[in-house]
């Protein structure tokens, strides 16, 4: 019985390991070698195998003028989009925490385009934004009121696109802050009762900093999805027109599978990870200071 | 007992993991791998592939890709060295040099090539070795509406003088009058006939020149055209664009590949009678007639075949005689000679398209993109010169200076591939 004695002892190890396994392999490992490539020189369109260039694929993506306005668009697209999210999806949240007649009807609408595939949406909206053919300038011109390029124009392209990113997630917070809300005590609303707080006192000095911590970790999570965001970007625009609503992914996807410079698109890649490392320990550090 | 269960839990969860790797059962029957495009040659195939698979007792897992997504993936197969595909479809102006050069493609010395143009060939050689089959060929053609033209009193233009004054004419109650691709790197190869029809070229000997005063002229006429005459947002519109606008009406001409005729005439698809589109070719330039005509997609094999025998028979019926000519029925213009010459085809083919091809053979050109490995960012580079054309109605005063900074980005990528000043 030797064997199963190591079994028997060994078994707090044993048992996680396939889950260790699926995250060293499928995790871990694809970000290392991200990072390594990024220090190499590795194109496909030369034939010649990967050297180490150092920080080569570092530099040349930094003068690369695409790659600051990519990081431009990425933070305007995450925090134009988050923004506006957390304001609506918090309203909505707050409406929904009362008691009405067709709540459930109401919330049920508002989960469906949490569940819509992102590229299916692109393309309905795509549809709608169709300058020529598209229901929203059919709607202008029968209101008289002037046409818009939508996502053809490289002025209207990111907050057309904007716009798509906060009709599928604001639903998302409003779920997340509405379970918070659910959440809260009732004692500190008794006594501002009798205390005789108006509703905006009660809301702008209990709910809104009970709640916080909620909004934030909503938030949190929005932002870093935003920040990666890829697939109505690329179903809807590609990048264009022009270069104007290339986001960090996008310009690494170009570089990849479309300039099949991996060297370059891998330095991107790490970018655009330490970014959202670096963002999510601040909101982390900010959540800290409401709970206390 | 509770041990044995703890083990037989772990190895089974360990199994769901590396199930994926594990070899399957020694096979009894061959099988091979096969990629094919989301092209009407591709969904011609799919529905014969049993026939094949009884005929030859190969059996064929195929696969059906979007094209981008295509060469995505193998791309991806192939450089990380995972790749199983035995057979598939490629395009030879987009990646054959790219997939000859890092050794991908399967030599084709043992197929019979007897049939083909010998230039379509030779693009897809390298050191004497054929590493290509052309499959579908592609010209510019230009579908105009004939009701419109008739209802404004409009000629078919045969220049670029008519061709304007044409659209000029036609742009009118809610259509518009000239539509081609603006979108960027997707406009780079609808731009070039108009190139080659004022003088330019996008290379020559492998070094970039579309920042020539010819080029420049063809920027500047195909920005002015569309900036004035075309759909709205059309800097950003590529072909998925503007065949859903010609088939509502609202565009009078539009310029792009052969290829679309079908799915533009088809019933289901549009409000326009059939009888109302015509195909004329493109019209003439001051310099020039020589309308793209090119070698849209080929087959090959994959030179890690483990059935490279398998995938030969595969590759030699896919790309037989009795299928071009049923791929010409379906309004594929195929690369084979003999399904030209067929005259159950000329019977029954669009007489118009027809003529276009002939045109087109005689007189066009076999490039639609600057011809290079790094064709793909080269193509982003141009891109940017035809949007500034199109966003100034071609009038842009810093044209020249873009096309010459762009011109020398495509020099650079050129030389960081070795591939610079080189035959």
């Amino acid at each position: 019985m030797i064997k199963s004695g190591f079994f028997e002892r060994n078994l707090k190890y044993l048992f996680p390991l396939p889950a260790l396994l699926f995250v060293l392999l499928l995790m871990v490992f694809p970000v290392l070698y991200t990072l390594f490539v990024s220090f190499t020189d590795w194109t496909l369109t030369s034939g010649r195998p990967m050297k180490f260039a150092g920080l080569g694929s570092y530099l040349k993506i930094m003068g690369e003028p695409r790659f600051l306005d990519a990081v431009g668009r990425t933070f305007y697209f995450t925090i134009g989009a988050v923004l506006a999210e957390a304001v609506l999806g918090t309203t909505i949240a707050l409406v929904l925490n009362r008691e009405f007649r067709g709540k459930n009807t109401l919330k049920f609408i508002l989960l469906l385009p949490l569940v819509a595939t992102p590229v299916a949406v692109g393309i309905v909206f795509n549809l709608f934004y169709d300058p020529t053919i598209g229901f929203l300038n059919y709607i202008l011109s029968v209101l008289g009121l002037p046409q818009s390029g939508w996502v053809t124009a490289s002025s209207t392209v990111l907050p057309s696109l904007m716009l798509v990113d906060i009709w599928q997630w604001t639903p998302m917070i409003s779920l997340i802050v509405l379970a918070g809300l659910a959440g809260l005590s009732n004692e500190p609303y008794e006594s501002a009762k009798v205390d005789g707080a108006t509703s905006v006192q009660t809301f702008v000095h209990i709910t809104l900093p009970m709640v916080m911590p909620t909004i934030l970790t909503a938030i949190i999570l929005r932002a870093v999805d935003a920040l990666k965001t890829y697939d109505i970007i690329y179903a809807m625009t590609g990048g264009g027109p022009g270069y104007s609503s290339e986001t960090l992914n996008i310009l690494a996807y170009k570089f990849s599978f479309e300039y099949f410079n991996m060297g370059q698109a891998s330095s991107i890649l790490v970018f655009l990870f330490f970014i959202v490392l670096l963002f999510s320990i601040g909101v982390t550090k900010i959540r800290k200071l409401f709970e206390l | 007992m509770k041990r044995i269960l703890a083990v037989l839990l772990i190895v089974s969860l360990s199994f769901v993991v590396f199930a994926q790797g594990a070899s399957e059962a020694p096979a009894k029957q061959q099988e091979i791998r096969v990629l094919l495009a989301n092209h009407p040659y591709g969904e011609l195939l799919k529905p014969l592939i049993p026939e094949f698979e009884a005929q030859s007792g190969i059996k064929v897992n195929y696969e059906s890709l979007q094209e981008s997504q295509l060469t995505q993936k193998l791309t991806t197969e192939f450089a990380t060295g995972s790749s199983t595909v035995d057979v598939f479809m490629t395009r030879p102006l987009q990646e054959g040099l790219l997939f000859i050069k890092n050794g991908w493609y399967g030599s084709l010395a043992k197929y019979d090539f007897g049939d083909y143009p010998a230039a379509s060939v030779d693009l897809g050689r390298k050191d004497g070795v054929p590493y290509i089959v052309p499959l579908v060929i592609e010209w510019q053609v230009m579908y105009y509406r004939k009701d419109l033209f008739k209802k404004a009193g409009v000629k078919v233009p045969t220049n670029f003088v008519e061709l304007e004054a044409a659209a000029k004419a036609l742009t009118k109650d809610g259509v518009a009058g000239f539509g081609s691709r603006g979108k960027g790197a997707a406009a780079v190869t609808q731009i070039s006939s108009f190139i080659y029809n004022f003088g330019g070229n996008y290379l020559e000997n492998n070094v970039a020149v579309f920042d020539s005063p010819e080029a420049l002229e063809g920027f500047r006429y195909y920005g002015r055209l569309l900036g004035n005459y075309g759909p709205q947002g059309i800097a950003s519109m590529s072909w998925e664009n503007l065949m859903p606008v010609f088939q509502a009406g609202k565009l009078a001409m539009w310029t792009d590949a052969s290829v679309f005729l079908g799915q533009v005439v088809d019933p289901t698809k549009t409000n326009i009678p059939a009888e109302d589109i015509g195909v004329a070719q493109l019209p003439a330039g001051p310099n020039g007639d020589s309308p793209f005509i090119v070698t849209s997609w080929g087959m090959a094999m994959s030179s890690k075949s483990k059935n490279p025998d398998a995938a030969l028979q595969f590759l030699n019926w896919a790309t037989s005689k009795e299928l071009a000519v049923k791929g010409m029925l379906a309004n594929i213009p195929m690369s084979r000679d003999s399904a030209w010459a067929n005259d159950t085809v000329r019977k029954n083919m669009n007489a118009e398209l027809i003529a276009t091809q002939a045109h087109a053979a005689k007189n066009g050109y076999p490039l639609d993109r600057p011809f290079m490995s790094a064709v793909g960012q080269a193509r982003d580079l141009i891109g940017e010169v035809i949007v500034e054309a199109i966003d100034t109605k071609g009038t842009s005063t810093r044209l020249p200076a873009l096309a010459t900074e762009k011109a020398k980005a495509v020099n650079e990528l050129l030389k960081a591939d070795g591939e610079y000043g080189g035959k």
